[in-house]
């Protein structure tokens, strides 16, 4: 998958929110600054893939999973980010059960007929090329729901 | 049923993360001995990396210099990536700026100390092979 080198830059519109929230109210950011961490962010999640890739490997296994990434957390000696990121993993465990549930009830309440409404919706966001993987992510989530 | 209804709502409001996934899974799949991504691995990713730009600009800017004008610099960046050993990762891509003139002349120290030390090992050498003649 060849990809443009401005396709491994985060969205500075973005990044320079997330800054501003960070610091004090009137805090001016250097656009130099803006971009150094923007830089920084990108060499981040590439550092955080290839330690979590290391311990998907550790356990045999193919697909990077949350603990993952949990444990290169740690192992990056950013330990303060696991409860902030747990809470998040829980958040976004609780919203995906809502979508769940939500969608059955459409489906009780429309018909049959909503039912591949639905299953194009959730696939229109990825790449066709991804498909294969993402049945696999599909089967690695439910994984995860049974688990809970 | 209402609830899940409301709590769907406020979700939706306030999203859990802000960068978008889609460009963070580039970046990930941009390492070549990653294979697959499962999703909840990649909200996390993106969720760690908005709390490492909070925390790198918040550190940068306690110990930085700008802090007396109120300001973000990028030689506060440059300094935390240099002296932080969470942040040292960084140093490649977040490197001090010096003035040219300022480079030659540590060039020129570091030559001078060098031959200084090709000296003190020579005076060691000799040191070691003294002691060993005491312990024989």
């Amino acid at each position: 998958m060849a990809e443009r080198p401005e396709d491994l830059n985060l969205p500075n519109a973005v990044i320079t929110r997330i800054i501003k929230e960070a610091l004090p109210d009137g805090v001016n950011i250097s656009k130099e600054a803006r971009s150094a961490i923007s830089r920084a962010a990108s060499v981040f999640v590439l550092y955080a893939t290839s330690c979590a890739n290391n311990f998907a490997m550790k356990g045999k296994r193919k697909t990077l999973n949350a603990s993952d990434v949990l444990s290169a957390m740690e192992e990056m000696e950013f330990q303060r980010f696991v409860t902030p990121l747990k809470e998040a993993l829980e958040a976004y465990r609780r919203e995906q059960k809502g979508k769940k549930e939500a969608s059955e009830q459409k489906k009780k309440d429309k018909d049959r007929r909503a039912d591949s409404d639905e299953h194009d919706k959730s696939r229109d966001e990825d790449n066709d090329e991804d498909e294969e993987r993402l049945e696999e992510e599909e089967e690695q989530n439910e994984e995860d729901e049974v688990d809970n | 049923m209402a609830d899940v209804a409301v709590g769907k709502d406020k979700c939706g409001e306030q999203r859990l993360v802000s960068l978008p996934l889609s460009r963070i899974r580039v970046i990930m799949k941009s390492s070549p001995e990653v294979s697959s991504i499962n999703q909840e691995a990649l909200v996390l990713t993106a969720k760690a990396t908005e709390l490492f730009v909070q925390y790198l600009a918040t550190c940068s800017y306690r110990h930085g210099d700008g802090k007396a004008k109120k300001a973000l610099t990028y030689s506060d960046l440059a300094s935390m990536a240099e002296e932080s050993e969470t942040f040292q990762f960084l140093s490649d891509i977040l490197p001090k700026k010096i003035l040219a003139s300022k480079y030659l002349k540590m060039l020129k120290e570091k030559r001078e100390e060098e031959e200084e030390n090709d000296n003190d090992g020579i005076d060691q050498d000799e040191a070691l092979s003294y002691t060993k003649k005491e312990v024989l």
